[in-house]
């Protein structure tokens, strides 16, 4: 359990959850990277780019 | 072996990719591509000692630069650069294609609105404008009438990246309601499926639905073609049903997502593309 940087609600995540994953959160739907797993930390997640896809 | 995995956001298609190389006790290297610097003469400590990298950047700039650099150091990388180059940029692509002789809708290129607006008023309508570098299906438009074709070509102009200045008008294929993806290794295919739906656009990230879809001769066929034609790799080739003719391909993708693939066939693509690298690799550092 930790802390959404947007909201403030608490985000569970699962325990297979990896560096560079993207999560939403459940409270205020933003989107949030996982950028450290021991401890969690999480941050707002970074735009959408124009040049982004497959 | 050693593999890097170049990133810069773990999507499902990552984590399938990841899990399964580690559940093979492959040493896995996670390259966030926002924090390594690319020096011309030499690799970054944790990029040498890798004995394949994978380009998974979501980003078609840093996937373009990113695999140049690796390719540059000795480091064999999926998909290399020459095919990512090919891949990223639509013109290309459809030239490729047909310089290899594979079936592709009718293309044209222009610099100006106005020589774009003569060749759409050529095709006549519907007709398609695609931007020449994006993703899931964003920023095209099927153009219906001259007044249309006008509007989105000012806005283009006015609007739009340099990249947006280059019009890359298609002829609209009449295809069955779905195209079909397939995924494939050096020109095998992995996977393939049928995506459909009521939109005139059937990309999975628009929501279109997937069935497993079997490949005739003719559709393996042109699948490894299209895979040479772009310089082969780890690569998504999209087709589509023309009736009278057979298919057409209308793209080749480079860093392709296959999680709707694995969803909606009994493959397990990821385990498929890791039993690929692991004959490929070894016979890439024996050459």
């Amino acid at each position: 359990m930790v802390d959404c940087p947007e909201c403030g609600g608490s985000v569970t995540l699962h325990d297979d959850a990896e560096t560079g994953e993207i999560i939403d959160c459940g409270t205020c739907g933003a989107e949030l990277e996982v950028i450290g797993t021991d401890p969690v930390e999480l941050e707002t997640a970074p735009e959408l780019e124009e040049d982004w896809g497959e | 072996m050693r593999v890097g995995v170049l990133y810069s956001r773990i999507r499902r298609d990552e984590k399938l990719l990841l899990n399964e190389l580690r559940s093979r006790d492959h040493e896995v290297a996670k390259l966030d591509v926002r924090k390594l610097r690319f020096a011309l003469d030499e690799p970054p400590a944790e990029l040498a000692e890798c004995d394949v990298v994978l380009d998974r950047c979501l980003a078609t700039s840093r996937s373009l630069y990113a695999s140049q650099f690796v390719d540059s150091y000795g480091v064999p990388v999926v998909n290399g650069p020459e095919t990512a180059e090919v891949c990223a940029d639509k013109a290309k692509n459809s030239l490729a294609l047909s310089n290899a002789g594979v079936p592709t809708p009718r293309t044209e290129v222009a610099f100006t609105k106005e020589t774009a607006m003569e060749i759409i008023e050529d095709f006549g309508y519907p007709c398609v404008l695609k931007p020449v570098v994006g993703s899931w299906g964003r920023l095209m438009a099927k153009i219906d009438s001259r007044s249309a074709a006008e509007a989105i070509l000012e806005h283009k102009a006015t609007l739009g990246h340099y990249e947006h200045k280059v019009f890359y008008v298609q002829e609209f294929v009449e295809k069955p309601g779905r195209d079909i993806r397939v995924v494939a290794t050096d020109g095998e295919p992995v996977a393939a499926m049928t995506r459909t739906s009521d939109h005139w656009l059937t990309n999975a990230a628009k929501g279109a639905t997937a069935e497993p879809f079997e490949l005739d001769d003719e559709a393996l066929d042109l699948v490894e073609r299209a895979s040479e034609a772009v310089g082969g790799g780890l690569l998504g080739v999209d087709l589509m049903e023309t009736g009278e003719s057979g298919y057409t391909v209308h793209e080749v993708n480079h860093t392709v997502e296959f999680k709707a693939l694995s969803d909606a066939t009994d493959v397990d693509v990821a385990a498929r593309v890791v039993d690929w690298l692991e004959t490929k690799v070894p016979a890439e550092v024996s050459a």
